[in-house]
């Protein structure tokens, strides 16, 4: 009960303040909306925040998924073989470098209309790198002793990573899948904002900006980290059931 | 020096190995030779990194060696065998498996027509021996270091190996708990039938439960001096504290000593 409520009576503490920021001050809409300019908004484009809400999240998602299989897989490679981490690491850590906003006019043109496929790209490749750490971290610092004992016993290799080298892997990965997440939705919003004649929610917002409708870019901002709230504990539930032998039970 | 004898179940013939480091060609073991007898229990002393635990790796057909042979029951070990068991200073448990699932873990592996109520009552009777009855549901986090490592050695004796294989088990307890573990060894040693090799840098240790000490000399490691103790099979913590056990600590440290004289100076 207490973790439903005591998040919730944050929330309502965080929205009064706002409301009260905006009303002490006596800001105008342009320069920043109050929550009760919100609901409005919500409502007259209730419509298009569920298509695009859930067009936004699906290409999320799916970058996303496309991020733990590559992510995983570069994990493995460089998790097993040292020598493949040290000529991989270096190339990954200098793509992760580089700031996806400059990525995204460069992916627009590549794929120019496929509005999919640019945006799944881009969530993909923002959050990837995370999880392709940590799971070749998880597998690199495997104790020897893990080794020693499971082929002594005439195990393969692939029992190996079954039985032990994956599960130990889990709480780091569900660690990365987090800060996945948030990345993802990030990638996707800015492919979403820059595309022309785009959908999903960074259209919404960029469709606000171009009609001056400051209510409306910031229920997309809401929209979003209701979004963004969802997804993260969905991952956190999954985290729960996988990988939930890793917590310290403090009560 | 060869030593063959009927009743020997581990023979390590004139065995010398090289490791290739970052920095160069390391000699680990220069022409090494000793044997275990079957149901005997060795100790393997020596200074700190002469290659004690590579000999566990040789024995255990995880390392082939450069030159020379290992022989398992007279045969020539060239592979991993599962008639193995090995437990480490650092046991090693899997955390999201209970006590009891850690242990079967073996089982899993080596091929053995078991059922699973076999498997159970077998990993409980383990369990038992080694004083953690009740504790079979429990997390490996929830055991004390000691609890630790009893379910570690039940572990690797669960599949009924020929051999175990422990090296420096023990190190990371407590003096206490060290002691414990020490008699729950032979207690284990009187229910199970098996072959030990120990590693240990612990001579007291060495002298109570090995019924065969030997030291390796500095790297590369070959054997220095091999000493048989009086007694053989279980006794008790109160022969540690007769003058006969001072006397064979004396002469295990005078010789402990000599193989670090040799040794190369730290780089
Ligand atoms: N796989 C390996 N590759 C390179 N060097 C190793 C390897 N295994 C052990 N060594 C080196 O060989 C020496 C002996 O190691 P080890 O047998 O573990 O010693 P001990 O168990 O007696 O402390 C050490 O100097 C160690 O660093
Ligand atoms: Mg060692």
């Amino acid at each position: 009960m207490r973790q439903v409520f005591v998040p919730i009576f944050a929330m309502i503490i965080f929205l009064l303040f706002w409301e009260g920021l905006v009303w002490v001050n006596d800001w105008p809409n342009y320069k920043m909306a109050s929550p009760s300019d919100l609901w409005p908004a919500f409502w007259r484009f209730k419509g298009l925040f569920l298509t695009f809400g859930w067009e936004t999240l699906w290409r999320t998602i799916v970058g996303l998924l496309i991020a733990i299989a590559v992510g995983v897989l570069f994990g493995m490679v460089m998790g097993f073989s040292k020598v493949m981490r040290e000529g991989l690491y270096p190339l990954l850590v200098g793509f992760n470098a580089i700031p996806k906003a400059t990525v995204v006019p460069i992916v627009a043109l590549m794929f120019v209309g496929q509005h999919d496929l640019n945006t799944v790209l881009i969530a993909f490749m923002i959050s990837f790198f995370p999880i392709a750490v940590s799971v070749s971290i998880g597998l690199s610092t495997l104790e020897p002793e893990y080794r020693d004992i499971l082929r002594s016993l005439g195990a393969s290799q692939l029992t190996i990573f079954w039985k032990i080298a994956l599960p130990k892997t889990l709480p780091e990965f569900f660690g990365a899948l987090k800060v996945a997440v948030t990345l993802a939705f990030i990638g996707t919003n800015l492919m979403e904002i820059v595309s022309p004649h785009g959908r999903g929610l960074g259209a919404l917002f960029d469709s606000g900006k171009t009609n001056a409708d400051y209510p409306l870019m910031f229920a997309v901002l809401i929209a979003l980290a209701v979004l963004g709230i969802a997804l993260y504990y969905v991952v956190v539930v999954l985290e729960k059931i996988f990988a939930g032998w890793a917590e310290r039970s403090t009560d | 020096m060869k030593i063959l004898n009927d009743n020997d179940l581990i023979v390590i013939d004139g065995v010398s190995h090289t490791f290739n480091t970052n920095s160069g060609s390391l000699p680990v073991l220069d022409r090494l030779s000793l044997s275990v007898p079957e149901n005997g229990f060795s100790a393997i002393v020596g200074p700190s990194g002469c290659g004690k635990s590579t000999v566990t790796r040789l024995v255990a057909g995880l390392l082939k060696p450069d030159e020379g042979s290992v022989w398992f029951q007279g045969e020539k070990v060239t592979s991993p065998r599962s008639t193995v068991g090995m437990a480490f200073q650092n046991p090693v448990l899997l955390e999201w498996r209970s006590i009891i699932k850690n242990v079967l873990l073996p089982l899993e592996i080596v091929p053995n027509d078991l059922s699973a109520s076999d498997r159970e009552s077998r990993a409980n009777d383990l369990l038992k021996l080694v004083g953690l009855s009740g504790f079979e549901d429990k997390r490996p986090s929830e055991l004390s270091g000691g609890m630790r490592q009893r379910a570690s050695l039940c572990r690797a004796l669960v599949h009924r190996p020929e051999v175990l294989i422990l090296d420096e088990p023990f190190g990371a307890l407590d003096a206490f708990t060290r002691e414990d573990l020490w008699l729950t060894m032979h207690r284990l040693r009187e229910e199970e039938p098996f072959t030990g090799v120990l590693i240990t840098h612990d001579l007291r240790e060495a002298i109570f439960l090995a019924d065969q000490v030997i030291v390796l000399s500095g790297r590369p490691a070959t054997v220095q001096y091999n000493q048989s103790m009086p007694q053989q099979g279980p006794r008790s913590l109160d022969q540690l504290y007769k003058p006969e056990a001072n006397e064979m600590l004396n002469i295990l440290r005078e010789q402990i000593r000599i193989a670090r004289k040799g040794e190369e100076p730290a780089a």
